[in-house]
């Protein structure tokens, strides 16, 4: 296939951030989520669930910056090819 | 802050203002995923305070305060009552001959003030309609999603002595 006919760099990094978005935008719905229920369980004196709350909270936040590395990268393998 | 971008022979007005169309969508979903990123951690943030907060805050101690002579509250009548502090407004039930309840009296949905409705044998909240039952104070009906918080009662003699508050 002729180079000419291959997808540019800006929409392949396109599509990858386009998919770490939406699976970035369903965790964040998930922490959403997961706040408002610990803060209402907190505020009705249930004190065991903030624990749990906070440790599956932190592990989607890394789940988010892991799939932010991974746009960082697409973002510079990007920058590289339509400089060079 | 040149930790932050890649090596790049353009200047940075140039990377983030492009001048063509699909460089700027492209620009502006990045954006947005360092945007969501933020906010996930905005959220992780929230469920550590709310983590520390459970950890660290002390059980609040209430004061032992006379509400009320057991003879002067007819069956089925309500006595408006503050209690632990001025700011918090209670509400006291007679529900039969020897039993007494009382809850606090702001609604857990927004705060409303909730009344006793005699007819319905429930705790009403105005605002949005919200219903609590006199036995234990839960919700029965509308947007509230807790119970109302109960005064725990002690009877001293002829008076009606508060002595706490359970959530």
């Amino acid at each position: 296939m002729n180079s000419s006919h291959e997808t540019p760099p800006q929409n392949r990094g396109l599509t990858a951030i386009a998919g770490a978005m939406s699976l970035i935008v369903v965790l964040l719905v998930v922490q959403v989520w997961l706040l408002s229920a610990a803060l209402e369980s907190f505020l009705a004196g249930n004190r065991k669930s903030a624990m749990p709350a906070a440790v599956v909270s932190g592990l989607m936040f890394l789940a988010c910056l892991a799939l932010y590395a991974f746009v960082d990268r697409v973002d510079s393998q990007v920058r590289q090819s339509t400089e060079s | 802050m040149s930790w932050l971008r890649r090596d790049s022979n353009q200047p940075l007005w140039k990377e983030e203002f492009p001048v063509r169309t699909a460089d700027e969508r492209y620009v502006t979903r990045r954006q947005l995923t360092k945007f969501l990123v933020l906010t996930s951690l905005g959220m992780f943030v929230g469920n550590l305070w709310i983590l520390f907060r459970s950890l660290f805050q002390k059980m609040p101690s209430y004061p032992s305060a006379t509400i009320a002579q057991l003879d002067d509250l007819p069956i089925g009548q309500v006595k408006l009552f503050a209690y632990p502090n001025a700011e918090d407004h209670c509400i006291l039930i007679r529900t039969t001959a020897e039993e007494y309840v009382a809850y606090s009296q702001k609604c857990t949905h927004l705060s409303c003030a909730v009344y006793y409705s005699q007819e319905n044998n429930c705790l009403e909240c105005p605002c949005h309609r919200g219903f609590f039952s006199v036995e234990n104070g839960k919700v029965l009906e509308g947007p509230p999603s807790r119970p109302l918080p109960r005064v725990i009662l002690e009877k001293h003699g002829s008076q009606l002595v508060a002595t706490g508050m359970r959530a």
